[in-house]
């Protein structure tokens, strides 16, 4: 894991984080790099801590009342939790796609636009161009090009993920977390997301919570196993499916639970 | 209870639910009938667009009641609208879930408090503090719009917050995700998605506005005048079918059950609407 973290800058380092719903302990002392312009995929039963994680990663934890957390956790070596960076600054650069698809009741131009909203960019040319190059970056474009004033709620299932995917763009962010974005897809619409998502990767930092070992095995770089709160082994995605170096996670890869 | 059965009891629940039907048939059945036929014969021109109220001269034109009702709940509305939404949204949206459950039970208590008490303090301290510092006679317009408008604020704040919170959570986690502030979040997305229900909350408020008598008594002067500014006194149509039906005899009694009837089909219009809206939700869903 060490050798990794020299061999290549790392986007997000998350170091001994403890996190606390109240009494109970969800993260315990997990550390882990993420790596610029990769997919890092997090594994694990139900339960484990891997949403947890992902969602302390643009502090959306935040929502939840009496979270408590200690350690750190560095975007580009600044500490997230403790320093100036205003937390819709942070989610602006870290974004997050959801299990289920999430538009707006709004159009698709107004979903896809939203952030734009948010920033206070109102110019009309300039929101169409940023939108028609996020619906496309979506592989959206085609699909939806004739019908922007529609109901974004009207969108077939895996069309809606694709919009909020779209949505995200148009912010521009560096990272994209991704909680499940496939478990509520069918098999052809998860294909689909899959190859965005390793299209994605040239200019994006990614980082998958999937239930799916085959999904993680297909799409990422780096996969960290998870259990009961603890990061119990992370490295490069081969090495983890092929040869785990801890019997927990080599029982898990194999099926023998979870 | 075996003497009744099973057939036994359905029936009897029937005959009491059907109870509040028929007595709503009842109502609307006798109003109707004495108030109805009056109309006619005095002529709907003359009843509703009259200003000349004179009952012991055999004149009853109600516009002033009329135009003093619809400004007495618009006032009302002006007060009671903006502050409970407003409220609602902060309970909702700010507010720990654990505090809103003390904090909404406690304004809808506002609603348990007899109106007579409203019309009381509204006598007692609102029309006083009206008169030494806006002048005039104190009962008045904005007196009972003001009473008025705290009287809808339970309906406006309770519905508001239910229909606030059956917005979908993950609208809110995907706006906040995309960098928006709460108050963002709240104007963009959570408004447009509880619309339907916030406009019911204030439409049932304005039938609460429009029906209530006794507060509206106490407050607003019930002198018969078509008001030029709202420190006039008025009275409403509730008000005038409170005032006069103890005396009124003959012709007199029936131009108040006229009113009741003007009264009774603009509540239950307002009604059929904020159904109609909340219903449209419901769908939606």
């Amino acid at each position: 894991m060490t050798e990794i973290n020299k061999v290549i800058q790392n986007k997000i380092a998350i170091d001994k984080l403890n996190l606390f719903y109240g009494k109970f302990q969800a993260l315990i002392s997990v550390s882990m790099p993420v790596q610029e312009k990769m997919i890092t995929a997090l594994i694990g039963p139900s339960g484990c801590g891997k949403s947890t994680l992902l969602r302390s990663l643009n502090r959306m934890n935040d929502l939840i009342h009496g979270v408590k957390i200690t350690g750190s956790v560095l975007l580009d070596e600044i500490d997230i939790y403790n320093s100036s960076l205003e937390v819709a600054e942070l989610r602006k650069r870290v974004g997050m796609v959801f299990q289920r698809p999430n538009p707006f009741p709004l159009s698709i131009y107004e979903n896809v636009v939203y952030g734009l909203r948010v920033a206070g960019i109102r110019n009309k040319k300039e929101s169409d161009e940023i939108a028609e190059k996020s619906l496309r970056g979506a592989w959206l474009w085609d699909q939806v090009k004739d019908k922007l004033d529609h109901p974004a709620l009207e969108l077939p299932l895996d069309q809606q993920q694709r919009l909020v995917i779209a949505r995200l763009l148009a912010v521009q962010p560096e990272v994209i977390l991704m909680d499940e974005p496939c478990s509520a897809l069918d098999p052809i619409a998860t294909m689909k997301i899959e190859e965005l998502m390793i299209e994605l990767k040239k200019d994006y930092t990614i980082v998958i919570v999937t239930h799916n070992m085959q999904q993680a095995s297909r799409v990422s770089d780096f996969t960290g196993y998870m259990l009961m709160g603890e990061m119990i082994e992370f490295n490069q995605t081969k090495n983890i499916f092929t040869n785990p170096s801890k019997k927990l996670t080599e029982d898990y890869i194999s099926g023998k639970y979870g | 209870m075996k003497l009744i059965g099973e057939k036994g009891v359905k029936r009897i629940l029937m005959l009491t639910a059907f109870s509040a039907i028929s007595a709503l048939l009842l109502i609307a059945l006798f109003i109707l009938n004495e108030g109805l036929p009056f109309i006619f014969k005095y002529g709907v021109k003359d009843f509703l667009f009259s200003s000349d109220w004179n009952p012991h001269l055999g004149k009853y034109g109600i516009y002033p009641m009329i135009v003093a009702s619809l400004w007495v709940t618009f006032g009302a509305l002006v007060i009671g609208a903006p502050l409970g939404v407003a409220g609602a949204f902060f309970l909702t949206e700010y507010v720990p879930k654990s505090i809103m459950r003390i904090i909404k039970p406690t304004i809808e208590l506002l609603a348990a408090i007899p109106s007579v008490v409203y019309g009381f303090i509204g006598v007692m301290v609102l029309a006083p503090l009206i008169r030494n510092n806006f002048g005039g006679p104190g009962l008045s317009l904005l007196a009972a719009s003001i009473i008025l408008g705290i009287m809808i604020l339970p309906t406006v704040i309770s519905i508001s917050i239910d229909s606030i919170m059956a917005v979908p959570q993950s609208y809110r986690e995907g706006s906040l995700a995309l960098g928006a502030t709460t108050w963002q979040t709240i104007h963009m997305v959570t408004v447009k998605a509880s619309k339907s229900g916030i406009i019911a909350s204030i439409i049932l408020g304005m039938g609460r506005a429009i029906g209530e008598t006794m507060a509206v008594i106490m407050v607003a002067g019930n002198s018969v005048n078509i008001p030029h500014s709202p420190l006039d006194s008025v009275r409403t149509l509730t008000a005038n079918i409170a005032l006069e039906m103890s005396y009124a005899t003959g012709l007199h009694r029936q131009a108040l059950f006229a009113t009741g009837v003007v009264l009774f089909i603009g509540i239950i219009i307002l009604n059929s609407i904020a159904s109609v809206v909340l219903r449209k939700r419901a769908v939606k869903k």
